[in-house]
């Protein structure tokens, strides 16, 4: 099914559930860009526009089951807490900087913070921008939108072409929940292997960014 | 260890941005980064890391009522629309950032501590991870850090003053006081303590959670660290 985003975000739409066959990417031969998550997500933010939140839905829904699973007991579960996820994204879709990071990105730090709450003992302890507490950054400039959009196309290329070893461990720590110490233990190996193959990878994804 | 100047390596900082890192060392990890934005930047960089893993997932498949489920429950919330919460103003002076503010409160002037001899003190910070002791330390100028042993890693986060030892000089020495947030490990495999610590004489005068060493850990000690692990 083909399918053009841009003229699905430029239309306004009225705030009801579309009604007949829903366009599902799984069958899409060409995934939304950043920029295509981005538009949608201010739409949802500043519109609350339904109809965008059901492309992002359709985007992100089955992405973050599939997160959700490699650590909840069973698929219900995991739908579950996509669901959940989901409803975050909806209720905070104001607060979305596309100058902070790209869609995936915050979604996926929205999902982690939701599966750790869910499915684990411990608590991830985390910091608050708006601490007055904490120590501000002064040199960020107002807007570095361009110079992200640069930076997330150039980490897609070197995360593809990073070594099969690294980007295994890679995938192992974010979507395992798996410590260092414990992938070692899984794959057999010196837990020093496993540090200096992830610090190597991270050195190498920091170093392509870096190239522009 | 580290303190400004000490920055969290990549691979710490990969296992918080992953979720992976668990409680007692993200107390540690996350209030650095609370006190460091050259680490939040770096800190982004891994979590676009997480955007794109996210991105090239294989999609599981959702149920055929997911979407009309998920568009009922939004349609039953309230329609307003998440604004950035206001900056909190000080109450009082709040001198100790989160999230170690949500362990120990707000001020270190307020803070009860337990003595341990030398004039150094400690509190013993309550955690559901069973991985880690976490403690902060009080340690007045000119003492030495109270000793202890232990196997795995050790983080050190400096929250006043400086403190220095084999390793180098740690934290900027503006304050009047030291303080030391102190993450110490058991570590998980023994064949490690023992190629780590092999001394049957070594003290463990502080970090009494750390190991069964000796007979210098106190009892209440001991019950913290085994809190978490005697959990079903």
């Amino acid at each position: 099914m083909s399918f053009n985003w841009k003229i699905m975000v430029a239309e306004p739409f009225s705030a009801k559930t579309s009604s007949g066959p829903v366009p599902t990417y799984q069958d899409k031969p060409d995934s939304p860009t950043p920029d295509d998550l981005s538009a949608l997500m201010m739409a949802v933010g500043r519109d609350r526009d339904l109809q965008a939140f059901e492309l992002l839905f359709r985007h992100f829904g089955p992405r973050i089951s599939a997160y959700m699973a490699r650590l909840a007991a069973d698929m219900g579960t995991a739908e579950e807490l996509m669901q959940e996820t989901m409803i975050a994204v909806w209720n905070k879709a104001a607060l979305y900087d596309p100058a902070k990071g790209n869609v995936s990105t915050w979604i996926f730090t929205i999902a982690r913070n939701l599966r750790v709450d869910a499915l684990r003992k411990d608590k991830r302890p985390a910091f608050d921008l708006e601490d007055p507490a904490l120590v501000a950054d002064d040199t960020q400039p107002a807007d570095e939108t361009l110079q992200l959009k640069q930076h997330s196309e150039l980490l897609k290329i070197a995360m593809a072409g990073l070594p099969a070893d690294q980007g295994k461990l890679i995938r192992m720590c974010y979507f395992d929940d798996l410590s260092h110490s414990a992938i070692a233990e899984r794959l057999k190996l010196p837990i020093g292997t496993v540090k200096s193959r992830i610090r190597l990878a991270f050195a190498k994804l920091r170093s392509a960014m870096e190239a522009i | 260890m580290m303190s400004i100047g000490h920055h969290v390596g990549d691979e710490l900082l990969a296992e918080y941005a992953s979720g992976a890192l668990s409680e007692g060392w993200g107390i540690a990890v996350a209030t650095h980064l609370a006190l460091c934005p050259q680490c939040r930047r770096r800190l982004a960089t891994l979590e676009a890391v997480g955007g794109e893993l996210l991105d090239e997932i294989a999609a599981a498949t959702v149920s055929d009522s997911a979407w009309s489920s998920l568009a009922a429950r939004i349609g039953h919330l309230q329609q307003a629309p998440a604004t950035k919460p206001a900056r909190q103003p000080l109450a009082g002076q709040i001198t100790i950032p989160e999230p170690l503010r949500s362990y120990v409160g707000a001020r270190i002037d307020d803070i009860k501590w337990s003595r341990l001899g030398s004039g150094a003190a400690q509190v013993l910070i309550k955690t559901g991870d069973a991985s880690a002791t976490v403690r902060l330390l009080k340690i007045p100028a000119g003492k030495p850090v109270p000793e202890h042993s232990h196997g795995g890693r050790e983080l050190t986060l400096v929250l006043r003053g400086s403190f220095h030892d084999s390793t180098g000089t740690y934290g900027p020495a503006i304050w009047k006081r030291r303080m030391r947030l102190v993450s110490t490990s058991r570590s998980p495999a023994p064949a490690r303590t023992a190629s780590a610590s092999p001394s049957p004489t070594r003290r463990c005068a502080s970090a009494a959670s750390c190991c069964d060493c000796c007979s210098r850990c106190s009892a209440s000690d001991r019950a913290v660290r085994d809190k978490g692990k005697t959990k079903p």
